[in-house]
């Protein structure tokens, strides 16, 4: 056994934050439990003075691109990069080839995530066969499965009849539907943000428009069958105030957004670099200033990094050519407090750790208080550390992060996945 | 430092001044009994065309063969593109060839930027998607300034564009130009051939941009209609745009007698131009041809001129300061 | 260097003058009854100098009918040092007569490493093939790169390299 696998481990001196509430705490971990003390000395111990010590994080939407792709990322590497990024759970989306739409590429996703033992890996499951927007999957064989959440991510189910059997159908499984609102017919071939910007550039726009319509729709069935549904990266001012009224009216909703969405605008695509190409498309300021407000207010739950690994190659392309996605499980900590300066710390955490645990049905594992009795899924951070994101240092197989040179506060120091370090002083144990 | 010329705002208005100062001793190169001047000889021009357009390349090779300069051509018919060979790994293999300068047509937005990031050379944009067509925006001006004796540039003067700007290169770099040379522009179109955000004067109505007595604006330039836009709904059909937005006999009887008609090329005769071009003495569509080449031999040179070696990384500052100090 | 020395006017507007009137005279002898002689300026120090030539032939040669062709012609595109210095061409050509078969005299300022007449001799060549070339300077400086030599020199001027030389019609200075 190595020592990072040491069933002893004394994180001392940290400032606890939970769902219970900010407190300075040694944490005490035995066979992959919070215990209230240790028997005997520690294997470990950790410092964590001046550090944070919070509940693992869980990121509701990674692209792993195993299987199918597994020359932009692996399992392997994703979940190496999922926990230098603190997080303990990722649910890995179904765009793979072959899609996840069955029990056993499913399966395959789940247990390629435990050989690489970095991260739990959640495979989500497609609503529809392949992705096609044609037949629904078979919802319960995949819930018996473990899948909690569902979708077409990449692209929205278009026809609004399936949709509509999609949430009936969902109805009493305890699954979700989660939908990437894009209506096509809108946006085809855009590449950036309809606006000013795409204007300039000559570039076919992403309206807004698009993005609204699905979030509006998606609102008016849940209403009507009361099935749960979950937004995936909102990007813009009105879809935020539709899921804000949508939840006043106390309908079963959840809601996410990305860090690039709390940054990054538009502009930036005028450097013509494809590193910037992302679906939905960077904004403008309204909108990323309404994205964080939703995230202030609790409209929006969960920050999800809809992390989309590419090869250098298929990014170097002009962008209309160029495949939408960028990296973001390495650097969504430093982006959400960089740029959620003025939300508490501890509400910050809240939106990348238990709620989206509870989005993703993980809240029994993942999320839980740092409590005795608790599994030990932790992540030690330095929530002032300032830094600068390093392409080549990246865990990640690919290189596509769109935040060189922009300032990030926050790095994680340690990751602590069922009582073992996975991370530990910055760097992957495994 | 090499330099390259991407779009008319990196250009800016000095630079526009320059290029058709210089394209003045061109076209006189061009008006002599031998049109050539070895000026560029032992540089190498590629042009490289991902789009067909058999006329702008032309008109490049032409302009970089009456400066002596080598010409080679990478047309996409015959690449490996469709192999899967990058857009990267296509102007890194040619530029291990030898080249100078780049003229690079391309149907993306921004192409030519990439490249001008991977290459020592120069690089020429000769049109990237909807984006920019500087060459074009240039003639355009000489054309304009040697068809109105106007070189010091186009204050006060009003020039109306008409067509499908938002898919249109030409639109943006013309405008680009009209603005940095002083003129007022005005786009001319439905707002579904409009982009999505317009900071221009815009009308629907071609009909107040070419007035009834004199008035009208001095230059009507008509961009080509295609017809693929009719099946995206953007118009309903070729007939009801050719009476809002065409040049009809009716409208050409009412142009002022010192309005400027200029056209891209080639021209969709029947739709935009929906009458005889001998019957339009303010027509200079063939000047802007002609014009062509004489700014981009302009163009060549002036980039050209002042790139050493494009596999040095020697400041051409460096160079002038040293070349100074001997200058006869 | 050379800014750091005082400019030295070496000759005054009366030698230019003076200069202009005797190199007219010396065309016109050499180049009995003017047929089919041409003044061309290089561009464009050379071209003032031309014209002055030309005004003053005519004046000379009062009872020839017409007034000599003066032109001129820019070579910045024909030099040999283009891409080693910026090499722009001020100006453009003005070369409205015939050249085959004229007697063409190049007219310049300053005569140093020849270069700028090669290529002013190369840049004729592209309009015609002129009978003969004879070569006008207002100061020669030497320091000759090319086998090329004046035919009419208004002043030799021994300089060193480092010295630049401005000709205009208020004369002539070293500095």
């Amino acid at each position: 056994m190595t020592t990072s696998e040491s069933n002893n481990i004394l994180i001392a001196g940290g400032t606890v934050v939970d769902s219970s509430g900010t407190r300075q705490a040694d944490v005490h971990i035995s066979n992959g439990v919070i215990v209230d003390a240790l028997d005997g000395d520690p294997d470990i111990t950790i410092d964590a003075a001046g550090l944070t010590v919070s509940p693992g994080f869980v990121d509701l939407h990674s692209h792993l691109r195993e299987p199918g792709k597994e020359e932009a990322e692996t399992i392997e590497t994703g979940s190496r990069a999922a926990a230098l990024g603190g997080y303990t759970a990722v649910v890995a989306m179904p765009n793979t080839d072959p899609t996840q739409d069955c029990v056993s590429v499913v399966d395959f996703v789940r247990r390629q995530g435990q050989i690489a033992g970095l991260c739990d890996v959640h495979p989500s499951a497609s609503i529809t066969v392949g992705r096609a927007g044609e037949q629904l999957t078979p919802f319960a064989e995949l819930a018996d499965a473990g899948v909690r959440l569902f979708t077409d991510d990449g692209n929205g189910v278009q026809d609004p009849l399936l949709m509509r059997r999609a949430f009936e159908y969902a109805k009493g499984l305890d699954v979700t539907m989660a939908q990437h609102c894009e209506v096509e017919r809108l946006t085809g071939g855009a590449v950036m943000h309809e606006g000013d910007c795409c204007s300039r550039l000559g570039l076919p726009g992403w309206p807004s428009l698009a993005e609204e319509l699905m979030v509006h729709r998606d609102i008016e069935l849940v209403r009507l069958t009361g099935a749960p549904a979950h937004f995936l990266h909102l990007s813009t001012q009105k879809s935020v105030a539709l899921v804000r009224a949508a939840k006043a009216d106390g309908l079963p909703i959840t809601a996410e957004a990305t860090p690039h969405h709390i940054s990054l605008t538009d502009e930036l695509l005028a450097s013509y670099s494809a590193l910037y190409k992302v679906n939905p498309p960077l904004r403008t300021m309204d909108d990323v200033t309404s994205v964080r407000d939703g995230l202030r207010d609790g409209t929006i739950d969960a920050i999800a990094t809809d992390h989309a690994p590419h090869v250098s190659e298929t990014k170097e392309q002009p962008l209309d050519l160029a495949p939408p996605g960028m990296l973001g499980l390495e650097t969504a900590l430093g982006v959400a407090i960089a740029h959620l300066g003025d939300m508490e710390l501890a509400d910050i955490v809240a939106c990348l750790s238990w709620k989206p645990a509870a989005i993703a049905g993980l809240g029994s594992v993942h999320g839980r208080d740092v409590v005795p009795g608790e599994p030990a899924n932790l992540t030690v951070f330095d929530a002032a550390e300032e830094w600068e994101v390093v392409p080549a240092h990246l865990a990640s197989k690919s290189r596509n992060t769109p935040f060189v040179g922009v300032p990030l506060i926050g790095k994680v120091k340690h990751t602590v996945l069922n009582g073992i370090l996975t991370v530990r002083d910055g760097s992957a144990t495994r | 430092m090499k330099r390259s010329l991407l779009s008319i705002s990196e250009l800016g208005s000095d630079g526009v001044q320059r290029i058709l100062d210089l394209a003045d001793t061109m076209a006189e190169v061009s008006r002599r009994p031998n049109p050539k001047v070895p000026a560029l000889r032992g540089k190498t021009v590629c042009s490289v065309f991902f789009e067909d357009s058999t006329r702008t390349r032309l008109s490049f090779e032409t302009a970089a063969k009456r400066l002596s300069a080598d010409t080679m051509t990478f047309a996409v018919s015959q690449s490996s593109l469709s192999k899967g060979e990058s857009l990267r790994d296509t102007i890194e293999t040619i530029a291990a060839m030898g080249v100078d300068a780049f003229v690079i047509r391309h149907s993306s937005t921004g192409a030519p930027w990439l490249v001008d990031g991977w290459t020592k050379a120069s690089v020429v944009n000769a049109g990237d998607g909807w984006h920019a067509h500087p060459t074009q925006a240039l003639l355009d001006m000489y054309t304009v300034r040697t068809a109105l004796n106007r070189p010091e540039g186009f204050d006060g003067l009003r020039v109306a564009i008409v067509g499908d700007i938002k898919h249109s290169r030409v639109a943006r770099s013309t405008t680009a130009a009209f603005k940095a040379m002083g003129a007022h522009v005005t786009w001319v179109a439905p707002t579904t051939l409009m982009p999505p955000v317009v900071d221009e004067a815009v009308t629907d109505r071609l009909d107040d941009v070419i007035g009834t007595d004199g008035e009208g604006v001095d230059i009507l330039y008509m961009l080509r209609m295609q017809n693929e836009r009719m099946t995206e709904a953007l118009v309903p059909n070729l007939r009801e745009y050719t009476n809002r937005f065409g040049l009809t006999p009716a409208r050409a009887a009412r142009l002022a007698p010192h309005t400027l008609v200029m056209h891209p090329g080639p021209v969709n005769r029947g739709v935009e131009i929906a009458v005889d071009l001998s019957e339009l003495p303010g027509a200079v569509i063939n000047q802007q041809v002609t014009n062509g080449i004489s700014v981009r031999m302009a163009v060549l040179y002036d980039l050209l001129s002042a790139n050493p070696d494009p596999t040095s990384d020697i400041e051409i500052t460096e160079a002038v300061a040293a070349a100074r100090t001997e200058q006869p | 260097m050379s800014q750091d020395r005082a400019p030295k006017a070496v000759l005054g507007p009366e030698d230019v003058r003076r200069a202009t009137t005797r190199m007219a005279h010396e065309i016109i002898e050499r180049n009995q009854g003017l047929d089919g002689v041409v003044l061309v300026g290089i561009q464009t120090g050379g071209v003032w100098l031309a014209e002055a030539l030309g005004a003053e032939i005519n004046r000379i040669d009062a009872d020839v009918v017409d007034d000599i062709p003066v032109g001129s012609i820019d070579a910045s595109l024909y030099r040999d040092d283009i891409g080693l210095r910026p090499v722009s061409p001020g100006s453009v050509s003005n070369v409205t007569f015939e050249i085959d078969d004229a007697v063409i005299v190049l007219v310049d300022d300053v005569l140093y490493t020849g270069r700028t007449v090669r290529a002013a001799l190369d840049a004729l060549g592209d309009y015609g093939r002129p009978r003969a070339v004879q070569l006008a300077v207002l100061v020669d400086r030497g320091h000759r790169e090319l086998p090329i030599r004046p035919d009419y020199v208004g002043k030799n001027l021994p300089t060193s390299t480092d010295e630049s030389v401005s000709v205009t019609v208020d004369g002539v200075v070293i500095a």
